[in-house]
């Protein structure tokens, strides 16, 4: 379903994405690992399609040239990207955001718009998955959430807008063990025959809670080394140094 | 201001026609014509006029707006456009009283709430003092407006809207509504007044709209002004408040209208331990220009001031915030904040922010601040990447910002209203981006 080849990007003068080569059938889970710098988070916004980014290279998504579509045509075509820093926004409503967010979601899959009651009640029993108290949803977007809420409002809002391709940006990153165990156990209670993920990742200890189909190491903004769950645990052990990647500065 | 020139004297003479006044009121009225020949109209070099140029209205011959013209207006329109607030409204056209569209149900017992021209003698306080040529002009050649008094100690449950609705078929004109305020010891009322314009007509008209506002010793007013003109006409509004000792005002002020806008606030703290909060939101979009000047003068001490006006500014649009606060020797205990908070949402929208501070006297606390920013790019990308379309992330975002405002607004359903109606400016603002 998720074709990318030959991507580059760069930003700033920066060349960080270097020809990168993935393929992600339907419902299968990538973890993609590596180093600070690598490449991970840029990967995640380039497909999301985040502005500043000088990108060639060709990514195909259900068939559909992804880079040539805006961002809220990614969105509102199945694709989820979990922000490793959620943004707050003041004065605006968490449920009247994702409110308005399903609602475009639906008007694009030909499905009626929800009212105010019947979201409420939708997403209430979302929130059961990761634990979330209902008062958030009466906060501003992300506005004063810790951390630990940031993330599961993050893994909340993929439940109600049930994409086809979820990419989790580093969802681990800042988390305590007890936080780490209710958004993995959210994510794998997410994981369906139609609905792919790419979980990308610094540490093994994410894939030990969610159990990946194939893992990608990604070094100086290419995948060096393919396999399957065991990779992961290789890398645990050796570092990525062990894998005898030239890993240059910056 | 200096001594008037041509142009001046011209735009005087077409208007001028001092209508007659009992209680020798004429005395005034002339009295303040005879200022504005002597001063004359302010230029950009008068600090409280820096960034509003007088000159393109001026350069209109505006003649006096004629009484008895309807404009086609029902009370179903006025409810529409003005917001339906239950109990009184008194409705005016083009400065004159309209009474077939006026109503006033639940007159609390004592309370005197009435038009201009049947109570005239009760202005002369008021009719004395000429901040500048504008309101002088108001002074001099004012028809019709309201008169509200609320008696010691009565407290208003309902509030008092003013609807004023300007237009003209033809040829340009101006219109000056007065209006009077007096809310007596221990009393406490709600006034709304609301600025229009007609929908039908050229929408070339100057209204200049003055009103006063006294309060006794403790009483509580808030004032909403709304003032959503054409945006091809021409507004500038004085609204001059009076604190007795202990009282509170609260004003709210939202402007969206005019081609030309100033909605100036002048808080005269003359007696001790009053408070007054002003609230202010501007959207100037298009080539609109809005210019919000407050005056607060602290001369008795104990006083407090809190003053937070905000702009959204679009297109060519500018807007001004022009703050002003001064501390009298012998204001002690005085406690103030200023800050102003401008969203900018095209590359060619412009804000000028100037909070001032003067302070003659010790053992004050006093703090100012103003800020201008354009919407947050993280924020934007954030609500595009769960689907929601550009334009719509836009507004919901500029309208988080307005909120802040807008929450403010006592009563529902004025607020609900209002918030509509500065959603409506904000998409005349999204078509032009996207046209």
């Amino acid at each position: 379903m998720l074709n990318i080849k030959n991507l580059h990007a760069t930003v700033g003068g920066r060349h960080i994405l270097q020809g990168l080569n993935l393929q992600v059938g339907e419902g299968e889970v990538h973890a993609i690992m590596g180093p600070n710098g690598s490449g991970k988070s840029t990967l995640a916004h380039v497909l999301a399609g985040r502005d500043g980014y000088e990108v060639t290279g060709e990514v195909t998504y259900e068939g559909r040239d992804l880079l040539a579509m805006l961002p809220e045509e990614r969105a509102t075509g199945g694709v989820f990207l979990a922000f490793q820093y959620p943004v707050e926004i003041p004065g605006v409503g968490n449920l009247y955001f994702l409110r308005t967010a399903l609602n475009a979601i639906r008007k694009q899959r030909g499905l009626d718009e929800f009212d105010a009651m019947d979201f409420l009640e939708f997403a209430k029993a979302q929130m059961k998955l990761v634990e979330m108290d209902p008062s958030f949803m009466n906060r501003s977007v992300n506005e004063g959430f810790s951390g630990g809420e940031k993330k599961r409002n993050e893994i909340f809002q993929m439940a109600v807008l049930e994409p086809k391709l979820a990419i989790l940006d580093e969802t681990d990153s800042g988390l305590d063990i007890d936080a780490l165990r209710i958004v993995a156990s959210g994510v794998n209670a997410l994981r369906r025959k139609d609905r792919a993920m790419l979980v990308i990742t610094h540490y093994q200890r994410l894939l030990d809670y969610i159990e990946p189909d194939h893992v990608h190491v990604l070094a100086n903004g290419r995948i060096v080394q393919s396999g399957d769950k065991n990779l992961g645990r290789q890398l645990e052990a050796q570092g990525y140094t062990g894998l005898n990647v030239p890993v240059t500065a910056g | 201001m200096g001594a008037m020139d041509t142009r001046g004297q011209t735009f005087v003479q077409r208007l001028s026609c001092v209508p007659e006044s009992n209680g020798g009121l004429t005395a005034f009225r002339r009295a303040a014509l005879e200022w504005v020949s002597e001063h004359g109209f302010p230029t950009t070099r008068d600090e409280a006029w820096k960034y509003t140029q007088v000159s393109p209205i001026l350069d209109i011959p505006f003649t006096p707006a004629q009484q008895g013209m309807d404009l086609g207006l029902s009370p179903g329109w006025i409810d529409q456009h003005a917001g339906r607030l239950g109990g009184v409204r008194l409705v005016f056209i083009n400065g004159f009283f309209a009474k077939g569209l006026s109503s006033f149900e639940d007159i609390p017992q004592g309370a005197k709430i009435t038009n201009l021209a049947s109570v005239e003698g009760s202005f002369s306080q008021s009719l004395k003092d000429q901040p500048n040529a504008f309101t002088a002009l108001n002074t001099a050649l004012a028809r019709d407006g309201a008169f509200i008094q609320i008696p010691k100690n009565v407290v208003l449950e309902t509030p008092i809207h003013l609807v004023f609705v300007s237009g003209t078929e033809s040829e340009p004109t101006m219109s000056h509504p007065r209006s009077l305020v007096v809310a007596e010891a221990g009393s406490t009322a709600t006034v709304v007044e609301t600025h229009l314009g007609a929908a039908t007509g050229t929408g070339r008209y100057l209204s200049n709209a003055v009103m006063d506002v006294a309060l006794g010793e403790g009483a509580v007013v808030t004032h909403i002004y709304v003032q959503n003109e054409a945006e091809t006409a021409f507004h500038l509004s004085h609204l001059g408040i009076r604190p007795g000792a202990g009282s509170r005002v609260t004003t709210h002020s939202v402007a969206l209208g005019g081609r030309i806008a100033r909605q100036e606030v002048k808080v005269m703290f003359n007696a001790p331990g009053a408070q007054a909060v002003l609230n202010g939101l501007y959207m100037p979009m298009n080539k609109q220009h809005i210019d919000n000047p407050t005056a607060i003068e602290h001369i008795a001490p104990q006083c407090e001031s809190r003053t937070l006006y905000k702009g959204v500014i679009g297109g060519q649009g500018v807007g001004i915030f022009d703050g002003r606060v001064v501390v009298h020797p012998g204001a002690i205990g005085t406690d103030s904040s200023q800050a102003n908070k401008n969203l900018l949402l095209s590359d060619t929208a412009q804000a000028n922010t100037r909070p001032r501070l003067e302070i003659l006297a010790d053992d004050v606390k006093c703090a100012h601040g103003a800020t201008v920013g354009q919407l947050d790019d993280q924020a934007i990308f954030y609500l595009r990447s769960r689907g929601v379309p550009v334009q719509v992330a836009r507004d919901i975002l500029t309208l988080a910002f307005a909120d802040e405002m807008l929450n403010l607004i006592p009563m529902t359903a004025l607020r609900s209203h209002v918030r509509e109606r500065a959603m409506l400016r904000m998409r005349a603002e999204a078509q032009e981006v996207i046209g």
